[in-house]
């Protein structure tokens, strides 16, 4: 063994120029994993932003990928079971955490947003069972596009009821140890 | 009480693995044994204390006490036994304390070993693993402690606290939330304590590794000292992913096993670097290169393992935007900086003593094959890594939050994976040191034969997807030479020795164990690669409301709706059943019954009618619960072509692992 590493070390192929294709090999592959991540990065990046922001860039965003997340507004949901079309409106809600804090937490700004008639509102139109979960004040995160028809197509819809779930306090309590 | 005593145990083992940190590092500074040994005590008297502690807890999430805010949100009067049991690892305060616990085991298993012989080691081995179950500890003390309870202030508010607030009194509720309905499955009670085992056994090489580099031992004694470790390690953590999978599949019914989100990928990542880790160690073990890149690759994966345990620890974390959310991410956050700059600057300080023995000279030779393999996981790994932070970034540097979802991964990953097959397909046929393209064609070139008739076969069949070709023809490809190649073993000892072929193959097997338990798991990943592309490009889809008598059709299959009921089951939840029958050209073929189960804690659960075969599987999800009536029941059917291979291979990879990694007698591996 030990031989055999002695003549390794001193084989001509070894050293500088052994090692430069290694090193380009290693560029090559560097290259390539770079390369799959800008190209898929590109291709696939979906926009998350609120109703207010899409309002504002609407023309630029037709056709992109875009997720986008608001208050369900309970009183628009229509549903025809028979051809599984589903549309709604969805109101503007802030997008980050602390004017979620600063509202009163997740249900309250939810609630506002239903109730506030003068904020802006999309429509959502989505192929799919109704989800037991959209109701009025639920959070929606909807995937999809803009139509050119300011209508948002959703290929995906994510629902969210903040006061379902967060039944952290005891319910049935008996005081005393 | 109970609560108490189980917090002051907790708090007794956090101090004695604070002590047995400090006494190793004098011991080792000071040159004494007596104080090493000390610290070896303390190290094992760790495991009893915390066993003590989580059977405290056990106890009191079984008999029900409630006031402990911790055992009121995972556990119910309704839950049977075995789920009150396992609610342990239900939520995150529970789950921190299994992964004390299994540290805690760990690590005193390593400290029991005989420690003749390395022993400059074991005091850096106890440095590293004290200072991990401290870490874990102290996030069980003072953010995440499962024995707080719950308290009525003055103010009538509920508050949750270790001890009674100034005029507060203690409240007790008489039910608890239960365990979340989507955990209360086999996959989901078995997956976290496996994803937990593989996360802590890697510590154990990560420890070894930091005691070598402090020690400045340059040899590979530190990997042939925990190469058991690393494959427990890796086998825990595979499994625990593949049952991941199965409960994606089974219970959360939206027809797939897999959906990239930040806590699968952060759970994903370590296995990642660990594979690339259990491959590049045997370079280091044969030829004496690759030292600082191991080096590199464990403190990358123990990095990630306290990454993923962060992400995973409680399973409902679903977005990396819920980071600030929580107190303990800052704590995880400087813990994995510390751990990993002083790793790297340790590593660095001897970085010169690692230089490889001799220099890599062929790029078809067996060592270049497998830095491409490394290569090709590291690839992986940067993109998992980039689509987990690109939000972040995106936000930091335009002001948009810009997320990517399952398609950049695929896409990026498919060719990464892709490259990887045919590796798997390749390397076993290429020799150490010195190898050519021409010797490694003459190797290659008859198991080629066969696989090269797979194109051929697909086209007839009315293939035209080149993905699809290009996969299963690498499939095919691996699992050619790595027969050929125990076809070849066999067959060459079978000369020699004029045995039975069958036993030839036995012996083959039994004497290189590693190798060919190895080969069997490379077959396994090829056998779950073909259910993986069988489901990823030829699912399809469809969804319809139907009322009783219609049928649904997807791909050559009829659905006859037959009947739907609706009844409350013993646990409180309220059960709706649909039974479909399964027609195809007129012949029965079975009856499907997709549930929805709805909890009286007001939690959904979907539970799909499968029909799974060889060929693939039917999956009909009931989507809905309210407004459904025998009238008008929404359903939503997938056909997922040969989906079951996915599970098949798991159970061959479980049976290759136990074929590499049985264990050899400490004698075995001194002369190997």
């Amino acid at each position: 063994m030990t031989i055999w590493r002695h003549e390794m070390q001193n084989s001509p192929r070894t050293g500088v120029q052994g090692r430069v294709k290694f090193i380009i090999g290693g560029l090559l592959i560097l290259a390539a994993v770079i390369y799959l991540i800008v190209s898929s990065t590109q291709a696939n990046a979906e926009y998350f932003m609120t109703v207010n922001e899409l309002e504002s860039k609407a023309a630029s965003l037709v056709g992109r990928s875009l997720r986008i997340s608001g208050a369900v507004v309970g009183s628009t949901i229509h549903y025809d079971p028979q051809t599984m079309n589903l549309t709604f409106d969805i109101a503007n809600v802030p997008g980050d955490n602390a004017s979620i804090e600063l509202g009163g937490g997740l249900a309250a700004v939810l609630h506002a947003a239903v109730t506030d008639p003068k904020r802006t509102r999309l429509t959502i139109i989505y192929n799919g069972p109704q989800p037991d979960l959209l109701r009025d004040e639920a959070q929606a995160i909807v995937t999809g596009h803009l139509g050119d028809d300011g209508i948002f197509y959703a290929d995906e819809l994510l629902l969210k009821c903040p006061t379902k779930y967060q039944d952290a306090v005891p319910s049935q309590v008996v005081n005393g140890n | 009480m109970l609560a108490q005593f189980g917090f002051g145990v907790f708090v007794l083992t956090f101090l004695l693995s604070l002590f047995s940190m400090v006494t190793a590092v004098l011991g080792y500074f000071n040159k004494s044994d007596r104080w090493v040994e000390t610290a070896r005590r303390a190290m094992l008297l760790t495991f009893p204390l915390i066993t003590l502690a989580a059977l405290t807890l056990i106890f009191l999430l079984v008999s029900g006490h409630y006031e402990l805010e911790y055992v009121y949100s995972v556990t119910s009067n309704a839950m049977p036994l075995y789920l009150k049991i396992t609610a342990l690892w239900g939520g995150q305060a529970g789950s921190l304390v299994l992964w004390s616990w299994l540290m805690a085991a760990f690590a005193s298993a390593v400290t029991l070993r005989k420690w003749e012989r390395d022993r400059e080691l074991l005091p850096w081995v106890i440095v590293v693993t004290s200072v991990t179950l401290a870490f874990f500890l102290s996030l069980s003390i003072f953010y995440e402690n499962p024995f707080v309870r719950w308290w009525q202030t003055t103010g009538g508010e509920f508050v949750q606290r270790m001890f009674a607030p100034a005029g507060a009194i203690a409240i007790t509720p008489t039910d608890g939330q239960g365990l979340n309905p989507l955990l209360r499955h086999p996959g989901m009670i078995l997956h976290p304590p496996m994803l937990y085992l593989g996360f802590v056994a890697f510590v154990i090489p990560f420890a070894f590794a930091i005691a070598a580099l402090v020690t400045g031992r340059s040899d590979d004694r530190w990997i042939r000292l925990t190469r058991q470790w690393t494959l427990v390690a890796w086998l825990f953590l595979s499994l625990g992913l593949v049952l991941g999978m199965r409960w994606a599949y089974d219970v959360l019914g939206w027809g797939g096993y897999w959906a990239w989100d930040p806590v699968e990928i952060a759970a994903l990542m370590p296995w990642l670097t660990g594979t690339a880790f259990l491959h590049s160690v045997m370079i280091q073990e044969k030829r004496g290169m690759f030292k600082q890149w191991n080096m590199l690759l464990i403190i990358l994966t123990y990095s990630l393992v306290i990454f993923g345990t962060f992400l995973t620890r409680s399973g409902v974390l679903s977005s990396v935007h819920a980071f600030s959310q929580s107190a303990i991410g800052p704590m995880f956050f400087a813990f994995i900086g510390i751990t990993f700059v002083t790793s790297v600057a340790l590593l660095l300080y001897r970085w010169k003593d690692l230089r490889s023995d001799v220099e890599m000279s062929s790029m078809f030779s067996r060592e270049a094959l497998f830095l491409l393999n490394n290569l090709l996981f590291m690839g992986v790994l940067i993109v998992c890594f980039w689509g987990v932070i690109f939000p972040l970034i995106s936000e930091l540097v335009t002001g948009q939050k810009v997320t990517v979802g399952p398609p950049f991964y695929q896409r990026a990953n498919a060719p990464l994976f892709g490259a990887l097959m045919a590796l798997m397909g390749v390397a076993p046929l290429s020799a150490w040191g010195k190898s050519t393209f021409k010797t490694l064609g003459r190797a290659l070139w008859k198991p080629s034969i066969p696989s090269a008739i797979v194109p051929l076969v697909l086209v007839i069949l009315g293939v035209r997807n080149w993905i699809a070709m290009v996969g299963f023809t690498l499939v095919a490809l691996v699992i050619f030479v790595t027969l050929f190649e125990f076809w070849r073993g066999a067959r060459s000892r079978q000369k020699k020795t004029s045995e039975v072929f069958l036993v030839s193959l036995w012996q083959l097997a039994r004497r290189n164990r590693r190798r060919y338990g190895g080969y069997l798991i490379h077959i396994s990943m090829v056998v779950m690669a073909i259910g993986i592309l069988g489901i990823e490009l030829y699912q399809t889809t469809t969804q319809k409301t139907l009322a009783v008598g219609e049928d649904i059709q997807i791909a050559g299959y009829t659905l006859h709706y037959d009947s739907l009921a609706q009844f409350p089951y013993t646990d409180g939840r309220i059960v709706t059943r649909a039974v479909l029958s399964v027609f195809q050209g007129g012949k029965f073929l079975g009856e499907l019954y997709p549930r929805y189960d709805y909890y009286p804690s007001g939690q959904p659960m979907t539970i799909a009618g499968v029909r799974s075969t060889l060929a693939d599987d039917l999956y009909v999800v009931l989507v809905n619960w309210e407004n459904v009536s025998a009238a008008q029941t929404p359903f939503k059917v997938y056909h997922n072509p040969l989906v079951n291979w996915l599970w098949i291979g798991s159970l061959i990879f479980i049976f290759g692992f136990l074929v590499a990694a049985w264990p050899v007698s400490e004698a075995d591996i001194q002369e190997r």
